[in-house]
């Protein structure tokens, strides 16, 4: 890979907390509020496929006693795609699952959001809104585990 | 001689077609979509997930619903899926510390950080039969209330800071993790085989054993440390970008079991332990692993092999339900060329045991008849 390619690929760290996160945020959000957020945007950039999508396997390593040496618990389905953007950036996605389409529209955003143009409406539109959902989300469900906790109280018997 | 035997064909094209007719069932009722096994037979759902080694709801639904609810039918068809996929790489190994928890117990203390949190589960139902669900019913919402935000820290982590337990370090992040998968098993095998072994051993098989450990068999006086249910993220590296980043969330069952304590002249007493880790929500088979992962400990814990469970090449090579009903249901298939050379054998050696009788029969004439 050569340095300009690199530089648009955005690869060039080894870490880009922002892109990251971006990339978390939008394979952990569910396919049809992605494509809801996607539609506000109103954008349809040329874009050419580089690789896949590809439906594939993931080995999912878990820890001994929690916190131990590693071992495989068993594999997760997931998907992959890489595309080039006209403006020459290069998204890539890595999606839990097989939906060849949400994967491919996380490579466009995430290729996207490399362009200064389109980085700030990509953060407001799609990534900050599906952030908090996923939060909300999981405020909700712990609200409804905190539901289910033991308050234990004790008996006293007799007078003292 | 070999004589290859054909016309099966038209019978097994219409036993087909017949199994799909049977598989729809009545065709006044509406037929079952994904989304109401996935969401409403999801148990089902997610020991098909364990046992395939596959996490994948939808697959599963689908292989539920293709097997006609045969879980282990279900089994075999996402392990059959499975083989057909390339594999992308693996998983950062993931965090149950972190884990947003659903449900979480501990049978050791009573007023841990985090507490006891009961979570959707069977325990304390009376087990019985509720004629409401055999309709449709409107279903109440579920309670919520405020989360304190206390950290629900690991039974294991409170234990171990005062060195009651033995630890579970990282003694070596380089070393390779043992794939069953990939490559052929070998005994003994190291505990990260065994697990990933466990993890999608039969529920039914370990649960026995576990069981037997209890009544004797290998006994560890075990404690529920803890289970904890909830999801956790898969993070996996990209080498496009050098970072690894969340590809979703799974849901796991975790227990850590903690059990008989051991020292020697030279370690102080300290409890060992059995761990266990499950796709989806998967209680008692994650009870059921721990349990068989603490017998199965007995070398490197310097006990004597007693017991069924503690043997590792007998557990291990026998939990994998895939396996086992490939080579109990091949027992169906045709032998008739098989069964046709032992009929020739016994009829032979009937033909040699009658022959002899009929030498011994000059001596003692009335054995002839019994031998027959």
């Amino acid at each position: 890979m050569n340095s300009s390619a690199s530089r648009q690929n955005g690869a060039d760290g080894a870490q880009d907390p922002d892109r990251q996160r971006r990339l978390s945020v939008l394979a952990k959000a569910p396919a049809e509020t992605l494509l809801s957020r996607w539609a506000v945007l109103r954008l349809d950039p040329p874009v050419d496929v580089l690789r896949g999508p590809e439906s594939g396997l993931v080995a999912l390593q878990g820890r001994m006693g929690g916190g131990g040496q590693p071992f495989h618990v068993g594999e997760m389905s997931a998907t992959r795609v890489t595309v080039r953007l006209g403006s020459g950036h290069v998204g890539h996605a890595l999606i839990a699952g097989r939906d060849a389409r949400k994967a491919k529209l996380v490579a466009v955003i995430d290729a996207l959001a490399l362009d200064p143009v389109h980085a700030e409406a990509i953060e407001r539109k799609i990534v900050a809104p599906l952030e908090a959902e996923a939060q909300q989300a999981d405020a909700a469900l712990r609200a409804e585990t905190a539901a289910t906790k033991v308050n234990f109280f004790t008996m006293v018997r007799g007078e003292d | 001689m070999y004589v290859a035997v054909k016309g099966g064909e038209a019978a097994i094209a219409n036993a087909h077609k017949l199994l799909a007719a049977r598989r729809r069932g009545d065709r006044q009722v509406p037929a079952l979509t994904l989304e109401q096994i996935a969401g409403q037979l999801a148990l089902a759902v997610d020991r098909v997930m364990g046992e395939g080694s596959l996490y994948d709801p939808e697959l599963a639904a689908l292989a539920v619903k293709q097997a006609r609810g045969d879980l282990i039918e279900a089994v075999f068809l996402l392990r059959a899926y499975r083989t057909t996929l390339p594999r992308f790489g693996h998983s950062e190994p993931v965090d149950t510390g972190k884990m947003v928890v659903e449900r979480r117990i501990s049978a050791v203390y009573k007023d841990l950080p985090g507490g006891q949190l009961l979570g959707p589960t069977f325990d304390y139902t009376h087990r019985l039969l509720d004629p409401d669900l055999a309709g449709d019913q409107p279903c109440e919402p579920p309670a919520a209330e405020t989360d304190s935000g206390e950290p629900i820290t690991r039974v294991s982590d409170i234990l171990s800071s005062e060195g009651l337990i033995e630890d579970d370090p990282v003694s070596d992040p380089s070393a390779p993790v043992a794939d069953i998968t990939r490559n052929p098993t070998e005994y003994p095998m190291g505990r990260d085989g065994r697990l990933q072994t466990l993890a999608r051993g039969d529920e039914g098989f370990l649960l026995a054993l576990a069981y037997s450990t209890q009544r004797g068999y290998a006994r560890s006086h075990p404690f529920v440390g803890e289970i904890r249910i909830g999801e956790v993220d898969v993070e996996v590296m990209m080498p496009e970008l050098g970072f690894a980043v969340t590809i979703g969330r799974i849901k796991l069952t975790e227990c850590q079991m903690v059990n008989q304590f051991k020292g020697s002249s030279k370690a102080p007493p300290q409890f060992t332990r059995g761990y266990g880790l499950v796709f989806g929500q998967a209680e008692r088979k994650a009870m059921a692993m721990s349990l068989c992962d603490r017998a199965l400990r007995a070398t490197e814990l310097g006990e004597d092999i007693v017991a069924p469970a503690q043997d590792e090449e007998f557990v291990l090579s026998h939990c994998d339900n895939v396996q086992a009903t490939g080579f109990v249901e091949h027992l169906k298939l045709p032998h008739y060329v098989d069964f046709q050379a032992e009929l020739d054998l016994v009829r032979r050696m009937r033909a040699e045991h009658a022959a002899r009788e009929d030498a011994d029969g000059f001596q003692t004439g009335d054995t002839r008849e019994a031998a027959e």
